[in-house]
C-alpha cells in the first residue's frame, strides 16, 4: 500500500477503500511514536465499527492507546497475524501490518478524511 | 512557580540533536527516549548508559546547625552520616504523609539534599517552614548545576579514565569530591536508580556538555548510549525502587511502602515523628510485586482482588524488557502478600490472573 495513497484520520489511522471495502490501518507515525509494542486488541468479524469511536487498544511499553474507528461499517475480516504477533505492525504498518477489512456503510466517508499532504501537515505540527 | 514555561537543563539542545523525543516532565523539559524505550533498557544493564538527571533538586545547606535542621526536617537519623556518606531518607508532614524521598549527602563542609523535580518547591518549602532556631543556610544549586547518572556494568570503566579518584574506593551510597575532564570540579557519588552498579556527578552547567561527551567518548568501547526516561522507569520498576507518585505519596504510609527502615523513630523529635508512629503500629497494607500471565499490563491505580474481595491497588506496572514478562507493583492486604499467593487484576474492566512474587524482580549478578 503506498501511504500517498491514504486517507487518513486525525487519530493517526489509515483507511484505504475500494468499492464498499476498506482496509484499515495504523500510520508509521503512531507506530513509531508508540515504540515498543506489546499486544494489540482488535475486533471481531461482524463487529460494527462507528466514525470516532475506539474499536481496539493498542499496548506499549510506555502506555495504552485506542484505535479509532475512520469511518463506520462492519468488519469483514482481522488480521490475526498482528494480534499472535504485534512486532508485525511496528514493522510494516502499511501491508502485513493492516488490522482490519471493513464493508463501509457509505464509501463517501473515506473522501472526509484527511489526504497524505494534509495529514503530513498535521504530524509535523503536532511534534513542534 | 511564577513561570510556567519548561524548564531545560544544560544538555537540552544536545538531547534535540540527538533524536531525544523531548517530553514535558515535573516542569522540565526531559528525553523520554532516543530510541526504544526496550533498546536503551539492555543497553543499561549489559554495558553502560548516561542519564540527564539535571531536573532532580540540588540543594547545598551551610552552617553550624545543618545537621540538627536536616535532622529535624527529614525521617532517617542524618546524625549517623559520616563525612563523604550518602543516606536515604524521607520528608514527612505533620500527618505522616510523605513529602519527598530524598538524598542526604554529607559533604566535607555541609550537606546535600538531592530531591525529585516535581516535589522541589514542597521540599524547599518544608524546610524553610521548620528553619526556626537552626543558623544554617539552604542554597538551592538545581538550575547552576547539571547532575548525570552513568549507570550499568561498564559504568566504572567509563568513568575512572576521566576523574581523578579511584573508584574502587568509593563504596556504595557514599561520595567525593573530584575533578573530572581534566578540571570540571564534580560531586562524585555511588548510589544509582537502574538495579546497576553505577555513578553520579554533579558539575556546574556550563561544564555539563564537555562531561557528557567525555563520557560518550570513554564509554564508546562499552557500547555507552544516552538512556531516557522511559528505560529509567522500567529499570527502576525491576529493582523494585520505590518512585514518588506511584510506590510514596502523601497517602501511601513509609512502613506499607516498604521504606520505613528509613524511619527512624529512637532518634529524636522530628515532624511527623508522632503520626508516623502511629502508621508503624496499625500496618495497613504492603508493597508486593505481581507477575500478571498474560501481556497486558496492569497500570498504576488497577485493583488487586481475590474472590471478588478488594485486596487493594496497583502502584506501577510495566512490561519488564530484562524479564520479558507483565509485572506490578502493588499495594494490597498483607494478609495476602505472601509470594505464590493467587490473586486478579482488573484490567482495563478484563479480570487477568496474577500471582504474588518476591521483590526486586531484578537483581543485578554478582560478580
Amino acid at each position: 500500500m503506498d501511504p500517498k495513497n491514504l486517507r487518513y484520520a486525525p487519530t493517526h489511522e489509515w483507511i484505504d477503500v475500494e468499492g464498499d471495502t476498506a482496509v484499515v490501518g495504523l500510520s508509521k507515525f503512531a507506530v513509531d511514536q508508540l515504540t515498543d509494542l506489546l499486544t494489540i486488541d482488535l475486533p471481531k468479524v461482524g463487529d460494527r465499527l462507528t466514525a470516532g469511536k475506539s474499536f481496539g487498544e493498542v499496548e506499549s511499553v510506555k502506555s495504552v492507546n485506542d484505535l479509532y474507528a475512520p469511518v463506520s461499517g462492519e468488519v469483514v475480516e482481522v488480521n490475526q497475524a498482528v494480534v499472535d504477533d504485534v512486532q508485525v505492525l511496528s514493522e510494516d504498518p502499511y501491508a502485513k501490518g493492516w488490522l482490519v477489512k471493513i464493508k463501509v456503510d457509505d464509501p463517501a466517508d473515506a473522501g472526509k478524511l484527511l489526504d497524505h499532504a494534509a495529514y503530513e501537515t498535521k504530524i509535523a505540527e503536532d511534534e513542534h | 512557580m511564577a513561570d510556567s514555561s519548561p524548564l531545560k537543563t544544560p544538555l537540552f539542545d544536545w538531547h534535540e540533536a540527538n533524536g531525544g523525543r523531548m517530553v514535558d516532565f515535573a516542569g522540565w523539559l526531559m528525553p523520554v527516549q532516543y530510541t526504544s524505550i526496550v533498546e536503551e533498557h539492555q543497553k543499561v544493564r549489559n554495558g553502560v548508559g548516561l542519564f540527564d538527571v539535571s531536573h532532580m533538586g540540588r540543594l547545598a545547606f551551610d552552617g553550624p546547625k545543618a545537621l540538627p535542621w536536616i535532622n529535624t526536617v527529614a525521617t532517617n537519623d542524618a546524625a549517623k552520616l559520616e563525612p563523604g556518606k550518602i543516606q536515604y531518607s524521607l520528608l514527612a508532614n505533620d500527618l505522616g504523609g510523605l513529602i519527598d524521598d530524598i538524598l542526604v549527602y554529607r559533604l566535607d563542609k555541609g550537606y546535600y539534599v538531592v530531591c525529585n523535580a516535581s516535589n522541589r518547591d514542597r521540599v524547599v518549602a518544608q524546610f524553610a517552614e521548620h528553619q526556626e532556631g537552626f543558623k544554617a543556610t539552604l542554597a538551592d544549586k538545581t538550575l547552576e548545576t547539571a547532575m548525570i547518572a552513568v549507570q550499568g556494568p561498564s559504568a566504572a570503566a567509563t568513568l575512572q579514565p576521566l576523574v581523578n579518584v579511584p573508584l574502587d574506593g568509593l563504596k556504595y551510597y557514599h561520595v567525593v569530591a573530584g575533578r573530572v575532564s581534566g578540571e570540571v570540579e564534580a560531586l562524585i557519588s555511588r548510589t544509582g536508580y537502574t538495579g546497576e552498579d553505577g555513578f553520579e556527578l554533579i558539575v556546574p552547567g556550563p561544564e555539563a556538555l564537555k562531561v557528557w561527551l567525555a563520557l560518550l567518548d570513554s564509554g564508546s568501547a562499552f557500547g555507552v548510549a544516552p538512556i531516557g526516561l522511559g528505560a529509567r522507569d522500567t529499570l527502576r520498576f525491576e529493582a523494585a525502587m520505590p518512585l514518588y507518585g506511584h510506590e510514596l505519596s502523601d497517602s501511601i504510609d513509609p512502613f506499607a511502602a516498604g521504606v520505613g527502615w528509613a524511619v527512624k523513630l529512637d532518634k529524636g523529635d522530628f515532624v511527623g515523628a508522632e503520626a508516623l508512629k502511629q502508621q508503624q503500629q496499625n500496618p495497613g497494607s504492603k508493597r508486593i510485586g505481581l507477575k500478571l500471565d498474560g501481556k497486558r499490563i496492569a497500570r498504576q491505580g488497577a485493583t488487586v482482588t481475590s474472590d471478588d474481595r478488594t485486596l487493594g491497588t496497583v502502584t506501577s506496572g510495566t512490561f519488564a524488557p530484562t524479564l520479558q514478562q507483565s509485572l506490578a507493583m502493588a499495594l494490597i492486604d498483607p494478609e495476602f502478600a505472601k509470594p505464590g499467593t493467587k490473586v486478579v487484576v482488573d484490567v482495563r474492566g478484563k479480570a487477568e490472573p496474577a500471582e504474588v512474587v518476591p521483590l526486586p524482580f531484578y537483581k543485578r549478578p554478582k560478580v
